[in-house]
């Protein structure tokens, strides 16, 4: 376990990206793709870059894909511990 | 060229936010100037600036916007809003290429690029964030304010040190008459951070006086150099048509003419730009020097480029042939953004017919040559109004105002 779950994703979603006003992230967001929570390329990609200096993981650039939702890169992150320990 | 019409202002100022407090303030004498509280600046020659107050990004901005922002784009897309909002303009009612965007930067995001750099050599390449890309960057306002409200016309970014609050707004001119109908322009600007305090302390031009009413004294004998200040003013320029086929509810004024110079090389001997540049812009109001009511002086407050400008005003006008003013006094310099915040009280003032002061001017060192408006608005009949202003380098710009509608 990385102890790295929505609620860490989502804290890292608004210190690195900020937060759009008519989305509410304490909501059932598991399976909304990035782009509709209102983050673009960019956004997401601070955002990979954070949770990998932060675990001490690589996540594949794949990652960083508008069109994923918070639980794709949750299991992306989950892999990508597992690979490090 | 068709004469542009100015139908929106917004202003982020030290002595007021917003139109009607910036005006009220100008015309009370009431300076923004004051020790620096963004930073401690305690170790640098000078510590004085203008601040905007009270300004709450996260208030007003959308939380999307804070991490990609330096503080400048933050000020510039509050003031941004503003002048749409006044000028009752929203480009997405608007064909896709009908609204254009120019502003002018001096250096870019340079908080933002200070705090990155820290990371970068404090902690290492994973701390810098993605957003630097683009935060720090000079052209950033004009993307940003694109972004948000969607405008897709022409749209760039002009760089001339302090000249850039009017060559931006000229800039604009030009793609209205080119054929974008609608454009906002001017300069937002701040860079009271460490790294801009250096970078503005090292040009020898800042006042290194202790006292907010003394640091910053042009065409006064005690002149010292100038007070750097953030802020500034954008406009919204449209073709005179296109303005009454929307419905345009307000004509502050428009854009009669506008040249820039560029200064001879240093040393040459021959006289600058700035008399040449006012020359020009005249002409191309086609205006005669006496048509002028009141020029917004660039007042640089270094002692030699004072004496330049008084030695220009009296070569065109005649000795204190016209009213000269510096409201700017009450502000400091506001780099890219402060020519703009001049054109602003230039429209305001000729809207109300009433000069603004030069504040904390006790001894008046070019007397002889130019007639300064100190301490108290002057009130009189204004229909031209003449704004210049000069940035480090050689640039010199001036742009000719009338009221209402050309």
């Amino acid at each position: 376990m990385s102890g790295f779950g929505i609620k860490e994703l989502v804290d890292v979603l608004r210190a690195s990206a900020g937060e759009e006003e008519d989305v509410n992230l304490e909501g059932d967001i598991l399976d909304v793709d990035f782009e509709s929570l209102g983050y673009d390329s960019l956004a997401l990609s601070n955002t990979v870059r954070w949770i990998e200096r932060d675990l001490g993981i690589a996540l594949p650039d794949e990652a960083i894909d508008v069109g994923s939702t918070p639980r794709g890169l949750l299991d992306e992150v989950t892999r990508a511990v597992a690979r490090v320990a | 060229m068709t004469a542009p019409v100015v139908t929106g202002l917004g202003v982020l100022s030290p002595n007021g936010s917003g139109v009607d407090d910036f005006w009220a303030a100008t015309l009370a004498g009431h300076s923004g100037v004051a020790p620096l509280t963004r930073f401690d600046a305690s170790g640098y020659p000078s510590g004085i600036g203008g601040e905007v107050k009270d300004f709450d990004a996260a208030e007003l901005l959308p939380g999307r916007l804070l991490p990609q922002t330096d503080h400048m784009t933050r000020l510039a897309l509050v003031t941004a809003e503003q002048c749409l909002a006044d000028a009752d303009l929203d480009p997405r009612e608007l064909p896709d290429f009908a609204v254009g965007v120019v502003t002018a930067a001096s250096a870019g995001g340079m908080e933002f690029g200070q705090r990155e750099l820290e990371a970068l050599w404090g902690r290492g390449g994973a701390y810098v964030s993605a957003y630097q890309a683009f935060a720090w960057f000079y052209p950033v306002n004009t993307g940003q304010i694109s972004i948000r409200h969607g405008m897709r016309g022409a749209s760039s970014a002009i760089v001339t040190e302090q000249a850039g609050g009017l060559d931006a707004v000229a800039k604009a001119r030009r793609h209205i008459d080119h054929g974008t109908p609608h454009m906002v322009a001017g300069g937002v600007d701040s860079a009271l951070c460490p790294w801009g305090w250096l970078c503005m302390s090292r040009s020898g031009r800042v006042s290194t006086s202790t006292d907010p009413n003394r640091a910053y004294l042009p065409f006064d004998v005690e002149a010292s150099g100038y007070v750097p200040g953030e802020g500034g003013a954008l406009l919204v320029l449209e073709d005179p048509r296109a303005a009454d086929r929307r419905g345009a509810p307000k004509r502050y004024g428009s854009v009669l003419g506008y040249a820039s110079t560029f200064d001879p090389r240093p040393g040459s001997g021959r006289e600058p730009g700035l008399r040449r540049a006012v020359e020009l812009a005249l002409d191309q109001a086609e205006l005669a020097p006496g048509d002028v009511d009141v020029v917004f002086a660039d007042a640089s407050g270094v002692p030699e480029l004072d004496r330049q400008e008084a030695l220009a005003l009296a070569a065109v006008f005649g000795t204190r042939g016209v009213p000269v003013t510096a409201p700017k006094t009450m502000t400091g310099r506001l780099l890219a953004g402060g020519a703009s915040l001049d054109l602003a009280a230039a429209l305001l003032a000729l809207r109300d017919q009433v000069v603004p002061p030069t504040v904390n001017i006790t001894h008046p060192a070019h007397g002889e040559l130019i007639d300064l408006v100190t301490d108290q608005p002057r009130e009189l009949p204004l229909t031209h109004a003449l704004v210049l202003a000069r940035g480090l380098g050689g640039f010199n710009s001036a742009m000719v105002l009338c009221q209402g509608e050309d």
